[in-house]
């Protein structure tokens, strides 16, 4: 191995049993993954750490053949590999535990669990064959007490569910399995079993691949860890030969772009106010926003941020707490309300909750104005053609013309008419929920600038953003949040990448952390 | 994964430009309308090398009263679908109003009051297909398949299941049925007057677009400030109130309420022409010129087939499979993934 940051090499025992070779892949202009190599040996437990948006899940989406790699190649064993589809990949034995797992839930446990192999009499489902051979699992596993063969799929614990998938994918012959983030939804109980079965599989042989952000999981369990920024292998280290703050180093160890333009500007009036806000995902959070100040949202994915903006926009029900626009009460009964009052948000999900990708960028850019554009409810085309030619000018749109449909449109010229629809609508606060999800680097420059200009002419934004140097550098103010709750609030003079990140998992250290 | 990426032009230093004139009349059309007219013109050819009857003035007149009120319940029937929903219960609710227009016009001797309670009887029907369906949460399929069975339920119950009252000495109704302006039947007038008015709805006022917009993407709708649940008890309401008008079409020109007859149907042909026309069953997508057209060419195939003797149950069979066809097509065209793909 030629890089440098490989301090495991030589040192264990056991022999390659995955190895990535120079793997890259993009998604348009986005680079998940650059010439990563990786190993992963028979009886070990890897920890693959990283950011979000580091390139660990595309990593494990190559492992598992659901994405092609654009270049490099997989050796199982030391032959090489290629997986068309997830099917294969599971032929080979390979395994990936997803986070979030698909369970049909009107069947029962063991159904659910042999999927596609049932045990069968002639034409017939065999019951009792089926029930016993998950409970023969079950107490291999150790986890007959936490789990029932008979409870429906839809009865289930997010945690129970969990278990359900890892029994599911323990069926035929396993040589790497991966967890995603396998605790997030488990008890300390559940996480103990967890734990038992993957240090049982280990022992078996088994090439263990751990993601995870919880720092005192990764030393109660893994044996060496990997990490990624950035879609690139950073290093290796063996649990026992590193600490908390060497991981934290290597994830976070980045040079600031020179991407960001920053005008000096001076905050003024507290335009949005939160107050004491509860919702199903959201606790007692509170915080200000002043006009003409960028204030970042940061966090793990899962924190509650997104949950937050769509509360304060009215979009999901708020059980206690208030929101002031401008020292105004806001009463909430609708997205419609927020926004008459004065509060925009460009969701997280631009394709999902945004645009309209089968309509032109100009019915795309004029829909949060078409009011005041009609006259007597008939709209104005020329006004309205006017406005979309201005915003599409101003932000550099590039597009065929005002009528192109906005599916055809690359993940930053998309991102750009969403923020073009905010700019026509001028609203006094206006929240971004990852501005620059998919977007390449270009574009990325552009979108921070047009954010500044906003700051510049007195909106008050609230950005939301996983990416830390994006973060840092639009912030005047970065508030952190970590399960639903703000964590701690850093001043732009005060923030570094370890400082937020130590507050984005603060829950995490205190809670579950036995070791440092 | 359905987007392409584009190549951004970076050769061009203006990003917008002004499409060809060409390219534009075409836009105007639609490429979907320019292949239902040809189809159009395709079956007329076909039909009337058969039976040179077809081009009789009459005959066209014919075709053109028949269609009327399917028309109009098919102009309404595609604004419920380009919301995202579906209307299955505008036939029994043209049905019910056939009914009660008869009877308060019989008893009250009124064609104004029998018009009026019949247009009041539409909009109830459609604000509570519309309440059903926003506020007790129930899709809009089942919600209308329910007040599609009630509604028939009902009409054939104040009715006895027989025709009501006789309209057919009453002036305005006789004027509705067989009066003409300028040579053009009244039933065709309406059916110009609805579809044209929707049309200008949809295509220039913001409720228009934002029907669209609610269609195509109900969370961007929604978080940019249009009040879906205004829209779509709107939108039922203007089905039912289209309905009515439907209803009381029928009555003039049976001569009687009728609680079944004539209405029977109506879901099924109007869905039928609005996805024939172009309409996305998901919502968003669609107009009203494709489904006028469609109309047009449901009537002329009903037409022919009858002027060539084919027995009537084949035209149901004809009309089932052109729905399917007409979905398959759509389907196709808007590169949906097969059912059960994960995303």
């Amino acid at each position: 191995m030629t890089n440098p940051g490989s301090a495991a090499a030589g040192t264990s025992p056991t022999t390659s049993r995955l190895r990535a070779e120079q793997i890259s892949k993009s998604f348009g202009p986005v680079h998940a993954l650059t010439e990563v190599s990786l190993d992963v040996r028979a009886g070990e437990v890897l920890a693959l750490m990283g950011e979000n948006g580091a390139g660990k899940s595309t990593l494990l989406r190559v492992l598992s053949g659901d994405h092609q790699p654009d270049a490099g190649h997989l050796l199982l064993d030391g032959t090489p590999v290629t997986f068309h589809s997830p099917r294969e990949a599971h032929r080979a034995g390979l395994r990936v535990i997803q986070q979030e797992p698909e369970i049909i839930p009107h069947v029962s446990v063991a159904e659910n669990i042999y999927l596609g192999a049932l045990p069968r009499r002639g034409r017939l489902l065999d019951k009792r064959t089926l029930i016993a051979q998950v409970r023969r699992d079950l107490e291999r596993y150790g986890f007959q007490d936490v789990l029932d063969p008979g409870t429906l799929g839809s009865e289930l614990s997010a945690a129970q569910r969990q278990l359900v998938e890892i029994l599911r994918a323990l069926a035929g012959e396993v040589r790497v399995i991966a967890f995603d983030e396998p605790t997030s939804s488990l008890s300390d109980h559940e996480v103990d079993a967890l734990f038992g079965l993957i240090r049982r599989l280990r022992d078996d042989g088994v090439a263990i691949v751990y993601v995870s952000h919880r720092m005192p999981e990764i030393f109660t369990i893994a044996d060496r860890v990997a990490v990624l920024r950035d879609g690139r292998y950073v290093g290796d280290r063996l649990v026992s030969q590193t600490d908390n703050a060497e991981l934290v180093r290597m994830m976070v160890g980045r040079n600031l772009a020179d991407m960001f333009v920053r005008d000096p500007r001076e905050p003024g009036e507290v335009m949005l106010s939160v107050r004491g806000l509860v919702t199903d995902d959201v606790r007692d959070v509170s915080l200000q926003v002043r006009a003409g100040e960028v204030v970042g949202l940061g966090g793990l994915v899962g924190a509650g941020r997104s949950e937050l903006a769509l509360a304060i926009i009215g979009a999901v029900p708020i059980h206690q707490g208030g929101i002031e626009v401008a020292g105004e009460p806001l009463r909430l009964r609708g997205p419609a309300d927020a926004l008459r009052a004065g509060i925009g948000l460009a969701p997280e999900e631009r394709k999902a909750q945004a645009l309209l990708l089968r309509r032109s960028v100009r019915d795309n850019i004029t829909l949060a104005v078409l009011s005041r554009l009609a006259r007597l409810r008939v709209v104005r085309r020329r006004a309205e053609r006017d406005l979309a030619r201005r915003h599409v000018d101003q932000l550099a749109i590039r597009a065929s013309s005002i009528e192109q449909e906005v599916a055809t449109l690359s993940g930053g010229n998309q991102q750009k008419v969403v923020l073009a629809r905010w700019l026509a609508r001028r609203p006094r606060v206006l929240i971004l929920d990852e501005p620059t999800r998919g977007v390449d680097v270009g574009a990325k420059a552009e979108i921070y600038s047009i954010i500044n200009d906003l700051a510049g002419q007195g909106m008050a934004l609230l950005v939301i953003s996983s990416e830390m140097p994006e973060l840092l550098g639009l912030s005047d103010r970065i508030v952190v949040m970590q399960g639903g709750r703000v964590t701690g609030e850093v001043t732009r003079a005060e923030a570094t990448e370890e400082r937020v990140l130590a507050l984005a998992m603060a829950e995490d250290l205190s809670t579950t952390g036995a070791q440092p | 994964m359905t987007t392409t990426e584009s190549p951004a032009a970076p050769s061009r230093p203006d990003p917008v430009l002004r499409p060809h004139p060409l390219r534009r009349t075409l836009d105007v059309i639609g490429v979907q309308n320019l292949s239902l007219i040809i189809a159009l013109i395709a079956l007329c050819a076909v039909i009337g090398s058969q039976n040179t009857n077809f081009f009789l003035v009459s005959n066209i007149k014919t075709i053109g009263t028949t269609v009327s009120i399917v028309g109009i319940i098919a102009v309404v029937q595609t604004v419920v679908m380009l919301l995202g929903g579906l209307d299955i219960s505008v036939g029994s609710a043209a049905g019910l109003t056939s009914v009660a227009s008869a009877m308060v016009f019989t008893s009250a001797s009124s064609a104004a009051l029998g018009i009026l309670v019949g247009l009041l009887v539409g909009i109830g029907v459609g604000l509570l297909n519309g309440m059903v369906i926003v506020y007790g949460r129930v899709n809009a399929v089942i919600a209308t398949l329910a007040t599609y069975a009630a509604l028939r339920g009902l009409a054939n119950l104040i009715s006895n299941g027989r025709a009501q009252g006789y309209t057919g000495t009453d002036s305005t109704f006789i004027f509705l049925a067989q009066g003409s302006v300028l040579g053009i039947p009244i039933l065709i007038w309406v059916l110009i007057v609805v579809a044209l008015l929707v049309h200008l709805m949809l295509r220039y006022t913001d409720i228009g677009r934002n029907i669209y917009a609610t269609g195509g993407n109900p969370t961007a709708a929604r978080l940019a400030g249009i009040n879906l649940n205004r829209y779509v008890i709107g939108c039922y309401i203007l089905a039912g109130f289209v309905a009515a008008i439907a209803g009381i079409l029928l009555t003039a020109r049976t001569g009687s309420g009728q609680p079944t007859s004539g209405s029977q149907g109506l879901e099924l042909q109007s869905i039928t022409a609005a996805a024939l026309g172009g309409v996305a069953l998901q919502g968003g997508k669609g107009g009203i010129t494709g489904t006028v057209i469609a109309v047009l060419m449901l009537g002329v195939l009903q037409n022919g087939l009858t002027i060539l003797n084919v027995n009537s149950f084949w035209q149901d069979i004809a009309q089932g499979a052109l729905l399917v066809v007409a979905v398959v097509i759509q389907q196709r065209r808007g590169k949906l993934r097969a059912y059960g793909l994960p995303r």
